[in-house]
């Protein structure tokens, strides 16, 4: 089955991430090259996303002028800062993977519809 | 005993019976079709119909000789029906006969997938009861007192996140064994505080203590060297043990200071104790089985005096070190006022009031305390704080008698109203 993983930073994981120092900031890069170079069997695709000051969100209001607005579609604390197309047998499979993610601390995985 | 009792025990006792056949073959009806149509979905809905033809015609035509035959006729018959269009199936499924013997592993996936983490607590709980237990979806709503299209839904929703998120039909592998096992164990604790906590009155919700048990014992044929699996059987059995105790004639809540001993179940109780130090061999310590060891430590006591509350002390300060919780630490204040004093026991009860404050029993704690230092008073506040907080029927009545009965005689030392808290300690968080 095909999933997407969703990587979602909170404010407190960027806090942290801006503090460390520029060694150790490598480090944790790193360690997810590591993740992303043991899995490579099973990834499809996927990429990080600018930060959310950069996105831009249309709300279409099919009949009016989409409404065109700054920031990411929900303001919060939690925001999407990748994502990762896997290939692997179920469900279990895409948990044992996600279990050893070494960066965000939120991972939404969603299957893909075909 | 009045004409009506005895009509209403016997259709207890047909009830519970027709509840333990199901459950006896459901599980193994359904492991079967699993394997046979190789989907989880499709078998569940088949045992369900037959479960509810089972349901339907049992009380009038008697349980047939060979019930598991019967269910698997039924199944079979809708099976053939439903897969008409999936021929490799349909023919696995005309081919099968009866009686078969699905492996351990079967069960065990069965189970596995119904308390497969991915899927909410209440959903794992109605899947388990439906697929594994043979429960139909009315029966689970009326035990939950919830409407049964909120349980279909539930059931429903959570099947199509099965087939659609790829949930595998699987035993973990060892390195999730210990998580998902704890997945597993809770659904069927939920199961035993559920029937345990509901008044006399909800039958069909005190049934739930059986499902409880009986997947408990399943998972130990299949799991033994699993202690806290054996823990938690033997916490399911120490409280089987009391329940004819626990209610008076009225269906009003007994506390456990005040229970006729002579009524707990002494078998059950040396089960219980046998299956405990069963599995303190294994050297694996968990909170099933410290708090089985607790409710233990009272089950063994000849009376509320000869309560070990010294043991009782240790046994919480283990839990809370697996463990912390502001409730096993409040547990633990109720029974430090035997071994330290009223005085010692409120000052740690006032410590958890900030994370407590809305917990009924941390104000009916208080009650008692200040009661037993000579503070009526704030005692009957304190009393009524709780009263505001609970909703549980029985817990109700014995509060509202405490605050009636001490407004009016001051102190009622004798009452048999006066323990409301030490209960005992199915509810107690894990």
């Amino acid at each position: 089955m095909r999933y997407v993983l969703l990587f979602v930073e909170t404010e407190k994981f960027e806090r942290e991430l801006e503090a460390m120092s520029q060694a150790d900031r490598d480090r944790a890069y790193q360690l997810v090259s590591n993740w992303v170079a043991t899995h490579a069997d099973k990834i499809r695709g996927g990429n990080k996303l600018r930060p959310a000051h950069t996105a831009t969100t249309v709300h279409l209001d099919h009949g009016s002028e989409p409404l065109i607005t700054d920031g990411p579609f929900v303001e919060g604390k939690e925001v999407v800062s990748g994502y990762t197309e896997i290939e692997v047998a179920d469900l279990d499979e895409a948990l044992r993977m996600v279990r050893t993610w070494p960066g965000c601390p939120i991972v939404e995985i969603r299957p893909l519809e075909a | 005993m009045s004409p009506r009792t005895r009509r209403e025990d016997h259709a207890d006792v047909t009830r519970r019976e027709l509840a333990r056949v199901v459950r006896e073959h459901s599980a193994r009806l359904a492991e079967v079709l699993v394997r046979v149509t190789g989907d989880f979905n499709t078998a569940e809905d088949l045992v369900q119909d037959a479960v509810v033809a089972a349901l339907q015609r049992w009380p009038t035509e008697g349980i047939p000789e060979r019930p598991d035959g019967w269910l698997f006729t039924v199944a079979r018959h809708r099976g053939l029906d439903m897969l008409r269009r999936e021929r490799n199936y349909r023919a696995k499924l005309a081919q099968l006969e009866w009686p078969v013997h699905p492996s351990a592993d079967d069960r065990l996936r069965l189970i596995f997938t119904c308390c497969h983490p991915a899927l909410p607590r209440a959903a794992q709980v109605a899947l388990t009861l439906r697929a594994v237990c043979g429960l139909t979806t009315a029966q689970i709503a009326r035990a939950f007192l919830m409407p049964e299209t909120t349980v279909a839904q539930r059931i429903t929703r959570a099947k199509r996140k099965i087939a659609d998120a790829g949930i595998p039909y699987r035993i973990p592998d060892p390195d999730e064994l210990s998580a998902r096992l704890r997945e597993a164990l809770a659904v069927i604790y939920l199961l035993l505080n559920e029937g345990y906590l509901s008044t006399a009155d909800r039958a069909e919700s005190r049934d739930l203590v059986d499902d409880a048990e009986w997947l408990a014992t399943q998972l130990r044929e299949l799991m033994p060297t699993e202690p806290e699996v054996t823990g938690l059987l033997a916490l399911i059995k120490l409280h089987r043990a009391r329940a004819d105790a626990r209610f008076d004639s009225d269906g009003d809540l007994v506390p456990l200071e005040l229970q006729d001993r002579s009524r707990w179940n002494r078998v059950l109780i040396a089960d219980a104790i046998r299956l405990l130090h069963d599995a303190a061999r294994q050297r694996r310590p968990g909170p099933y089985q410290l708090q089985a060891a607790i409710v233990a430590c009272h089950a063994e006591a000849s009376d509320w005096s000869q309560t070990d509350w010294e043991q009782i002390v240790l046994l919480y300060d283990m839990l809370l070190h697996l463990e912390p919780s502001p409730l096993t630490r409040l547990h633990r204040s109720i029974a430090r006022r035997y071994t330290a004093g009223p005085r010692a026991a409120l000052a740690e009860v006032e410590a958890l009031s900030a994370e407590l404050e809305h917990y009924y029993l941390l104000h009916a704690t208080r009650a008692e305390l200040l009661r037993a230092m000579g503070q009526p008073e704030q005692a009957r506040e304190a009393d009524q704080r709780a009263l505001h907080l609970t909703t549980n029927p029985a817990e109700r009545t014995l509060l509202r008698q405490r605050i009636d009965c001490h407004g009016n005689h001051g102190d009622i030392s004798s009452s048999r109203r006066r323990v409301i808290v030490v209960d005992d300690s199915a509810a107690q968080p894990i």
